[in-house]
């Protein structure tokens, strides 16, 4: 038997949240005034409930490394949030929801999280609109929606390409609303740097604040982690530069299970890395596939005469180029999920035909787009014999209004318009869809110990669907916590308020002390960034987009290596007493030293491909989906839940098996 | 290209702080500003000095977090950009960068380049908001239609990033351009009004609490501002100030 038991509630799948809410223990609002929470991470997930539980009357703590809740980097998601709303009557339900999500992520998802989570996804834009965020609308007044990867309906509500700045404002908006109350105590450019336990019960936190470099004790009766993914493990990616794994990976080195590792989400439509000073990527939203169509040269003549620049892409004719994703994949065409169009951005660019310096860009072309909504605008505004200038001038103001940012955003960084000329794109790290293990509570194997959106590894399998993650973050926060919580913290109305000056607090605080004078009295020779850098090329090279046993295992040892020479030579100038970046960047990259081993350990024991997780030994040999990746239900249906002894390299696996009761699973065609 | 760098170096809220001058070669005209800052940083590191403390997160324009007056403008030269998005080819080899922290009585600097801008919460918190509580049990999202035309105008003020470059590139150091942007969101949409009043007047005070500056009219932030808000915001605000003094 197994030591994870999911908790999930017994019943058909389609009434299990309903009744699990019906009788879970209530706390009274009299006893909520006596109980405090800990939110770590103020993003939609974080955000969301540390506003709903202050709300419900409990005392929350938030705490977020940036001078204000409102820059969680959930605000750079762009394209929109999914709902089974089925506002354009195409046939979307709850039950096709949960289906997608499932099949997208490869099934390796839990069944009964999922459907919860297809469950509460209209309830999200029921109360987001009532806050206020300014989704679009069409000419009616109602809201618009747009169609995402993966799926065969348009359930994606949107706010622009800033649905993520609009979903999180509305989330900190919440949060302001309870702070102005005295209930939300906000602990802005603090970190966390590890959890206090005490008789096996997560209790409380270490924190820093990071302008002083003062060590605070805060204690609760619950701790959340909401503290968002670990895709900067490979350095470049598209989070933050602050976005970290220090609250996730310290969790798990205290007793909390870390989930599938290995299962990150290569997004395809990023603008593609010009040098080694390259600091981040940028993503440009899964939403351009509605509308962009992605192709390189047929001939590998015209792909060098492009790099040479003695040729322009809008030189080539139609049959000069291969839409090579409609060409594999009629039904789904541009539309096929992000780890299939990555790895078919990644065959044409290996095989050879990348269209810029590096070799690594495929066009994203929106020429089509634009003669496609021209002509249709023409016919609306009653313009008849339409000029191709005129054409192009309507069609490109509705692209305009469409993605005119990330249109924007794009010419700010290459130089080039997209309107003229195709983009490039290449895809990077994007998403992590591994974390902190969670049962249907959400809590992690730690007793009061809760784990939400990104952080944690429950809903998203081993691949997310486009616009899923804001649905994560907020269902988790606005309406699964809320709950679950109020059950386990119904047992605490006796326990009163927790004392920070005990043993458990000295030895954990000490614990922190000891690391960041470790770090600032180390005066070694190389930066942090040198560090992190290289484990990145490691990541990248080795645990990439495809994946094999001899790569994974040289991986594990040279990430082992460089963590021992990082503690031999780093270098972190400046005191602990003030505000340090590099000694803030030295914890997280130590951190991230562990987590990338860990990681290369999960993808060497999980011998199948699914997903984000392509290895080169599992491929389908003959027929149809020749070359495509190939699942191992038999031997690999179950989640991989790490448990930490001492090293990464000595991690023990425990499996939870997933069980299939309400889908068939097949192979994943998009053909 | 070569470059060199004046920079202002504060150690603390305490210390005085001083412009320093520093070199950085072989710049790429591809990099971006705070790549150039990267590399300055890790030139500074390898000599065993201290780095330049500077705000920064998303890099890519929308947390709001980067915050540079560079050449004497918030965000730097170019238009309708923040810092991390500026690229150094806007600017040629051998020139002078002067980088200095937004300025603001509001915004005291904490670090280097580091300034405070907790003012910007401390005002939503009089009023940045809808009191709906978060149980989802509201009505369904299409039972209030909203033109598209009121959405497209409320979805521009939401757009504001909260950056501060508005305050930086006023002489008088006013917030107007931010709050403005936020009771306008509000204003706009129907689910805003119940709570307009009260709104806009303690959103106002709380601002002139924290020493934000009057407007004059000046639309230097309109100019410099990363996300195009425009003045009409302020507009807006000011009637709806208006409106709410002679209705309470």
């Amino acid at each position: 038997m197994s030591v994870l038991d999911s908790k999930v509630p017994k019943g058909p799948l389609k009434t299990k949240w309903t009744d699990y809410k019906n009788h879970i223990d209530l706390v009274n609002p009299a006893n909520k005034r006596n109980i405090d929470v800990i939110v770590v991470g103020t993003g939609l997930a974080g955000g969301s409930a540390a506003a709903t539980l202050a709300e419900l009357g409990y005392n929350v703590k938030t705490f977020c490394y940036q001078d204000s809740p409102r820059r969680a980097h959930s605000i750079a998601a762009q394209g929109g949030i999914n709902a089974a709303k089925n506002y354009q009557g195409d046939g979307d339900s709850t039950y096709r929801l949960f289906y997608d999500t499932v099949k997208g992520g490869d099934y390796r998802s839990r069944e009964a999280n999922v459907y919860r989570l297809a469950e509460v996804s209209a309830n999200i834009i029921d109360q987001c609109v009532a806050q206020g965020v300014p989704f679009a609308r069409d000419y009616g007044g109602l809201l618009d929606n747009r169609s995402f990867g993966g799926v065969l309906v348009s359930r994606t509500f949107y706010a622009k390409g800033q649905t993520g700045q609009q979903l999180l404002l509305g989330a900190y908006s919440a949060m302001n609303r309870q702070i102005a109350r005295g209930k939300i105590t906000p602990f802005n450019r603090h970190e966390m740097l590890d959890v206090v336990k005490v008789d096996g019960k997560a209790r409380g936190i270490i924190a820093r604040d990071l302008v002083t470099g003062e060590i605070e004790r805060h204690s609760a009766h619950a701790v959340v982690i909401a503290s968002g993914g670990y895709g900067n493990v490979y350095f470049l990616s598209t989070n933050a530069m602050g976005s970290n794994a220090t609250a996730a990976w310290k969790i798990h080195k205290k007793g909390a299970f870390f989930a599938n590792p290995c299962y990150t989400q290569i997004h395809p439509t990023c603008i593609p890395r010009s040098g080694d000073y390259q600091s981040k990527l940028t993503l440009m939203s899964e939403s351009l596939r509605n509308d962009g169509r992605i192709w390189v040269p047929k001939n590998m003549d015209d792909v060098m005469a492009i790099r040479e620049g003695k040729k322009k892409p809008t030189d080539l004719s139609e049959d000069e180029r291969d839409y090579y994703l409609e060409r594999r994949y009629p039904a789904f065409g541009n539309l096929v999920p992000r780890d299939v169009a990555s790895r078919a951005a990644k065959e044409r660019c290996d095989a050879g035909y990348g269209v810029n310096a590096t070799g690594e860009a495929v066009y994203l072309d929106f020429a089509s787009a634009i003669q496609r909504y021209g002509v249709e605008q023409a016919k609306i505004h009653n313009i008849s014999n339409a000029s191709a200038d005129k054409i192009y001038e309507l069609g490109a103001a509705i692209v305009k209004a469409k993605y005119g940012n990330l249109f924007q955003m794009y010419e700010k960084i290459v130089d080039q318009d997209p309107y003229k000329t195709p983009m490039m794109i290449y895809p990077a790290v994007h998403y992590t869809m591994g974390g902190v293990w969670v049962d249907y509570n959400l809590m992690t194997t730690v007793e009061g110990l809760y784990c939400i959106g990104e952080a944690n590894f429950s809903d998203h399998g081993a691949n997310r669907l486009g616009a899923s993650a804001l649905m994560q973050g907020l269902a988790d926060g606005y309406f699964v916590l809320p709950y679950t919580i109020g059950d386990y913290l119904s047992h605490e109305i006796r326990t009163g308020k927790i004392a920070t000056d005990t043993p458990e607090f000295d030895a954990a605080e000490k614990e922190v002390t000891d690391k960041i004078n470790f770090f600032v009295n180390n005066k070694g020779s190389h930066s942090v960034d040198y560090y992190h850098k290289k484990l990145g090329n490691i990541m990248w090279e080795k645990c990439g987009m495809s994946r094999n046993a001899e790569g994974l295992k040289e991986a594990m040892a040279e990430i082992k290596a460089l963590r021992e020479d990082f503690y031999k030579n780093v270098s972190v100038p400046g005191t602990a007493t003030e505000l340090n970046a590099e000694l803030e960047k030295a914890g997280r990259v130590a951190d991230f030293l562990e987590l990338g081993e860990l990681f290369a350990k999960d993808a060497l024991e999980r011998e199948e491909s699914c997903g984000g997780h392509f290895r080169e030994e599992s491929v389908e040999i003959g027929g149809e989906q020749a070359g495509e990746a190939k699942r191992n239900d038999v031997d690999f249906a179950f989640v991989s839940a790490w448990e930490y002894k001492g090293e990464p390299g000595d991690a023990v696996l425990h499996k939870e098996e997933l069980e299939f009761n309400e889908i068939e699973l097949k192979q994943r065609s998009y053909k | 290209m070569n470059l060199t760098l004046k920079i202002w170096r504060q150690s603390n809220a305490q210390d005085k702080g001083k412009m320093v001058d520093y070199k950085v070669t072989e710049i790429s005209e591809h990099m971006s500003f705070l790549e150039m800052m990267d590399v300055l940083n890790e030139q500074l590191i390898n000599k065993g000095e201290e780095p330049v403390a500077f705000d920064h997160d998303c890099r890519e324009g929308i947390c709001g977090m980067c915050s540079m007056f560079i050449n004497g403008e918030a965000h730097g030269p170019d238009r309708g950009v923040t810092t991390c998005q500026l690229h150094m080819r806007m600017f040629k080899d051998g020139d002078t960068i002067t980088i200095e922290p937004f300025r603001a009585k509001a915004f005291p600097v904490i670090k280097d380049l580091v300034v405070d801008r907790s003012s910007f919460d401390r005002i939503q918190h009089a009023g940045g908001y809808i009191s709906v509580n978060t149980s989802g049990n509201t009505q369904d999202a299409n039972g209030i239609p909203i033109s598209k035309h009121a959405a497209d105008e409320a979805m521009d003020a939401a757009t504001c990033i909260g950056c501060g470059a508005c305050v930086a590139s006023c002489k008088n150091a006013s917030a107007m351009l931010f709050v403005g942007a936020k009771v306008s969101q509000y204003a706009l949409l129907p689910q805003g009004q119940v709570e307009a009043v009260d709104r806009v007047q303690n959103m106002v005070a709380q601002m002139d609490l924290e020493g934000f500056g009057n407007c004059t009219n000046t639309g230097a932030c309109e100019v410099e501002c990363p996300k195009g808000i425009s003045l009409e915001n302020i507009a807006r605000m000011n009637r709806e100030f208006l409106s709410a003094n002679v209705k309470s």
